[in-house]
């Protein structure tokens, strides 16, 4: 009761049951303020006495710098592309998410397996393939959706690092102008995302605040996850 | 399973594909560079998929396996990724030109290998569903003894993944890659009638087993591009003309 799942058939060799901490996901599109919110939560967290663990994507030991130098070389085609990002996924669940929830931590990872599943649908990738890949994932306590509007979007993003490439979606050749391959593409994973909302009970939270305003609303909730009981 | 190749499924590409399974040891290797000689000297335009994925993705998978850090999990996934840039990179477009394409193993090997470490059978059949459904795929069926035998005299030391090592069957190598393979056996013997794959009695001679595959794949190439076959006598003469 109230014990982990996976989505589908799951991982071979893990024991659920053992499984105590909980597993929060913050996702969003780029530059809506993830990473940011993420540090924020750590620390006030840990001030409470929960031990953490933050988490991201190509971090994983196995293939995270590769992954890295692939985006940079843009060699690889979308389905090689994908799986290496899942590949990726999966070292960092077994060897870091899982581990951590063994022993009691409070996961916190920015983006899960809907931002991987988003950016692979828009290169292409067949939707229902992408759920059975990733039916080795747990599923989450909660997810937060950080949500922007594509105006907010452009003026947070020019406001900060500026367009790049593989945030402008500029691999999928929609033209050679940066800000309108930009607006596109991340239109294009804002509609992925909204779909997703309801299918796998993202929590939406709107990011167009301030940061304390919206850290105020994300810390309210992730409390009420925190205080759930049931492990 | 049909439903599950998806992607590119049965193609309508004008090439073929012909794929060889079997475990370590079965000839198969021998058998697929026998029929690469033929197809060659019939006139078709033949081209080896061989495992040179992309150097970043082999990189990712020699580290893995030399670290001893993957899972059952990350093992079928980071193997799958490799077959994915294979196929988008050294099977589609050869098949889009109309070759006749030859793999030594295929995705069968993967599901065989995959479920005997404890992954699902049903997702790791999902897991592919964006290879391409080769012409025919070839089994050569060989007893483990004979395989065993095969492999023992000349051969280089077994390795650590091959043998089956990651899942403690035996502490001794050769013990754990007999373990191992007699699983992957049982696996295999399950997808002959799953995917229709073509058993061929390894323990024949090579001739014999030879002749059966050549006789299978000329049925399958009625239609299929040819080139102009250069013979020797055209090359010598070539020779001849240039050196004047």
């Amino acid at each position: 009761m109230g014990g982990f799942s996976f989505f589908g058939d799951g991982l071979p060799e893990v024991d659920l049951a053992e499984l105590k901490g909980k597993l929060i996901v913050l996702e969003g599109t780029d530059g809506v303020g993830r990473s940011t919110h993420i540090g924020l939560l750590k620390q006030w967290l840990e001030n409470h006495g929960h031990a953490v663990l933050d988490t991201g994507m190509t971090r994983s030991a196995l293939a995270g710098k590769r992954l890295k130098q692939a985006k940079e070389g843009h060699t690889l085609g979308g389905i090689t592309l994908s799986l290496f990002y899942a590949t990726d996924f999966a070292d960092r669940l077994e060897n870091e998410i899982i581990p951590a929830l063994r022993a009691g931590f409070i996961v916190l990872t920015d983006r899960y397996i809907y931002s991987l599943m988003a950016r692979a649908i828009v290169r292409g990738s067949d939707p229902e393939w992408l759920r059975e890949v990733y039916g080795f994932a747990l599923k989450p306590d909660a997810i937060f959706y950080l949500r922007l509007n594509i105006d907010e979007l452009v003026t947070r993003v020019l406001q900060s690092t500026g367009f790049d490439y593989w945030e402008s979606g500029m691999d999928l050749h929609m033209g050679e102008d940066m800000y309108e391959s930009f607006v596109r593409y991340q239109k294009w994973l804002l509609a992925e995302f909204d779909k997703m909302v309801e299918n796998y009970g993202f929590n939406v939270v709107d990011a167009s605040g301030s940061v304390e305003d919206v850290f105020a609303n994300l810390r309210d909730r992730v409390d009420e996850v925190v205080a759930r009981n049931g492990r | 399973m049909a439903g599950g190749m998806k992607m590119y499924g049965k193609h309508r590409f004008p090439g073929r594909l012909f794929i060889v399974e079997g475990i370590d040891g079965s000839g198969k290797s021998t058998q697929l560079m026998l029929l690469h000689k033929w197809l060659e000297s019939e006139g078709y335009v033949v081209y080896s998929s061989e495992w040179n994925s992309s150097p970043l993705v082999q990189d990712v998978t020699k580290r893995g396996k030399k670290k001893k850090m993957l899972t059952p999990m990350t093992f079928s996934l980071i193997h799958a990724t490799d077959f994915a840039d294979r196929t988008e990179h050294h099977i589609i477009p050869p098949l889009k030109a109309g070759a006749v394409v030859l793999a030594d193993r295929y995705i069968y090997t993967a599901f065989a290998r995959d479920v005997v470490r404890g992954v699902s059978p049903s997702w790791v059949r999902e897991l592919y569903a964006f290879a391409v459904k080769p012409t025919v795929g070839f089994y050569f069926r060989t007893p483990l003894d004979v395989a065993m035998k095969r492999l023992l005299g000349g051969r280089d030391a077994i390795k650590y993944y091959e043998a089956g090592m990651d899942l403690y069957l035996s502490d001794d190598i050769e013990e754990s890659f007999r373990l191992f393979q007699g699983k992957i056996i049982d696996e295999y013997e399950k997808m002959v009638d799953e995917f229709g794959l073509v058993a061929i009695d390894a323990t024949r001679s090579i001739e014999e087993q030879q002749s059966e595959v050549r006789r299978i794949v000329a049925d399958a190439l009625a239609g299929t591009k040819k080139t102009k076959v250069r013979r020797w006598v055209d090359l010598a003469s070539l020779a001849t003309a240039s050196r004047k």
